[in-house]
């Protein structure tokens, strides 16, 4: 292996460098914009109890009282030290708060991630290679609906069908209610991820397919597939052959490009599963003004689709080493 | 190999012809839209108030598509919804078409204006789409403004390239400087040959836009950060129904989500077909 990947890395740490600053003061001036006053938010129902006293009280303990640059100052020096400050709707440290919803969210991202990719790039060769007839129309039918459906309403419908009106699965959370963590099979656990994973895996998956199917046409009107099928090599033993080799490469690397997306799926997908992920936290804390808690998540988010990207260019060059030379 | 087409055919005549296909495409949405846009206004007073006597009602022919649990009529909640979804989306759709055209313009002015604008590219593109949507409706207060706001700041980086790659290569071109020796000015410039090859570019990309802003405001509606709750909107009816779906009425989450798919779906096959027209072969998506 050449030095391709350490000048990769060399570059991508450079970006990193100068993005996360930004994004960090444009995330901090974002979310000071908001005209919703955070102890408005957090005293909610209870005005009468709480006088105007007692809310002078929370904005200081919060540090609101203090002009905004000095708040970022502080908040950047805390960052420095690891600490992303205190959740106000979890009541808990931020850190604390995504750690602990972190794993829940990563293992429907994961899972749809894996089971999106393999349908996707089997359905995109399965349309190239039956290019014009009906395999194909159908497969790119339904890429296209599903592109156009929003996300939220294809998870309502499988609850609608699969937990209400069959009543095979469960509609919702992450373990059966009213159960310790301790008394949760493997199996619970998996029955309830059916349905979030599925709504994730299908929602997203029109580019992949269309580019598969793309890429696998390209590759069978190429010389080496005409020479390979005037030897008698059908479309489909090309396609699920070297096509599959072909396309592999350029379908992994647009899927982890686009795996932040997922992320932002899972959002809509944990509002309707309820399930304790980090994107049902991100929604709370748009909903309950909680600003040192979306910092985070903007933070936290930002790393993952920088993380996605960086793979997607190593897998680039993995796949196609010509991409090495001027990398 | 019984059936198997020879991938060295060329395709059916059919899809061969863009322009055709996309006044086709065009014709379908435009006309959709009118539809809706046409029909919210006529529906008769009180469609849309509650009425106890008629609560969750299953479809039947005074309901057709039943009603839910205050007792109102899903079809015409579903039409006022879907007006106001494409009032709001077309309002968004334009915000952010403007931002790409300003931004894909102002990157040409010069190196260091390309460096700004390649760097509020990398940081609009840096969070996740819907993640960056809830931070910017969020700092906007929710509501309406929120959306239209989030919506455009979020979905012009991919026209702004297009505008941008397009303005460079005009503007290097020999005939343009050509006439500026002929001693024309630049703004006759920028009228005469700049303005005819971005303006279609510019209309295709508003069509590609729209879809995208009207399923994304749908999404804010839905998690409560984008029309306001007492206004009918897809999103807020999905989110309703999302405490009725588990009594197995399924009818109120399936028109909201089909009418607003219908409209998604028809104007992304137009803007595909746009694209097709005018972009490079072989490019989807």
């Amino acid at each position: 292996m050449s030095a391709w990947l350490p000048a990769l890395l060399a570059g991508r740490m450079i970006r990193l460098g100068w993005l996360l600053p930004l994004a960090a003061a444009g995330l901090f001036a974002l979310i000071s914009l908001a005209p919703i006053d955070p102890v408005q938010a957090y005293v909610g129902g209870r005005t009468s109890q709480i006088g105007p006293e007692q809310r002078d009280a929370i904005a200081a303990a919060w540090g609101l009282d203090r002009p905004a640059a000095e708040r970022f100052a502080s908040w950047l020096g805390q960052l420095a030290r690891g600490d992303l400050g205190q959740s106000i709707t979890f009541n808990a440290p931020v850190m604390q708060v995504i750690a602990a919803r972190l794993p829940a969210s990563m293992a429907l991202v994961g899972l749809a991630f894996a089971l999106s990719f393999v349908l996707g790039t089997l359905l995109g060769l399965a349309a190239g290679a039956t290019r014009g007839r009906w395999p194909d129309r159908v497969i790119r039918t339904i890429a296209v609906v599903l592109a156009a459906s929003p996300g939220f309403w294809v998870a309502i419908l499988l609850v609608a069908v699969f937990a209400v009106g069959l009543g095979w699965l469960p509609a919702c959370c992450a373990t059966p209610p009213g159960q310790l963590a301790s008394e949760v099979t493997p199996a619970d656990s998996l029955r309830h991820m059916v349905l979030p994973v599925a709504t994730l895996s299908v929602v997203g998956i029109a580019p992949l397919v269309l580019h598969t199917r793309q890429s696998l046409i390209a590759f069978l009107d190429s010389p080496a597939a005409r020479h390979l099928s005037a030897h008698g090599a059908s479309p489909l033993r090309l396609a699920f052959g070297p096509g599959l080799r072909h396309a592999a490469g350029v379908a992994l690397t647009l899927h982890l490009a686009s795996a932040g997306e997922l992320f932002g799926g899972s959002v809509l997908a944990e509002t309707v599963f309820a399930w304790p992920g980090l994107g049902q936290a991100t929604v709370r804390a748009a909903t309950g003004a909680d600003a040192p808690l979306l910092m985070g998540i903007g933070l936290a988010t930002l790393l993952f689709v920088f993380a996605g990207n960086l793979l997607a260019d190593i897998a680039a060059r993995l796949a196609d080493p010509r991409l090495r030379r001027v990398a | 190999m019984s059936g198997a087409v020879d991938p060295t055919l060329p395709l059916p005549a059919r899809r061969r012809n863009p322009r055709r296909r996309a006044t086709r495409h065009g014709v379908v949405a435009l006309a959709l839209l009118g539809a809706v846009l046409l029909a919210a206004p006529l529906l008769p007073e009180g469609a849309l108030s509650i009425d106890r006597a008629a609560r969750a009602l299953p479809p039947d022919p005074a309901h057709p598509i039943g009603t839910d649990m205050l007792g109102r009529d899903i079809a015409a909640r579903t039409l006022a919804a879907l007006a106001k979804s494409v009032q709001v989306g077309l309002l968004a759709a334009g915000a952010s078409t403007l931002v790409a055209v300003v931004l894909g313009l102002a990157a040409t002015f010069g190196r260091a204006a390309d460096h700004v604008v390649g760097v509020l590219t990398e940081l609009a593109l840096g969070l996740p789409h819907f993640v960056l949507l809830i931070m910017i409706a969020f700092a906007m207060g929710g509501g309406t403004t929120g959306v239209v706001v989030a919506v455009a700041l979020t979905h012009w980086p991919r026209l702004s390239r297009i505008m941008r790659h397009e303005a460079q290569g005009i503007a290097t071109s020999d005939y343009v400087a050509i006439s500026r020796a002929l001693g024309r000015s630049r703004l006759w410039v920028a009228r005469h040959h700049l303005a005819p090859h971005l303006v279609p570019q510019i209309i295709a990309g508003f069509i590609v836009i729209f879809p995208h802003a009207i399923l994304h405001e749908a999404g804010l509606s839905f998690i409560g950060l984008g029309i306001e709750p007492h206004l009918p909107s897809i999103g807020v009816m999905m989110s309703e129904s999302l405490r009725e779906i588990m009594a197995g009425h399924w009818w109120v989450a399936a028109a909201p989500g089909l009418g607003l798919m219908l409209i998604a779906l028809a104007f992304e096959r137009f803007g595909e077909a746009l694209r097709q027209l005018s972009g490079p072969p072989g490019a989807t998506t």
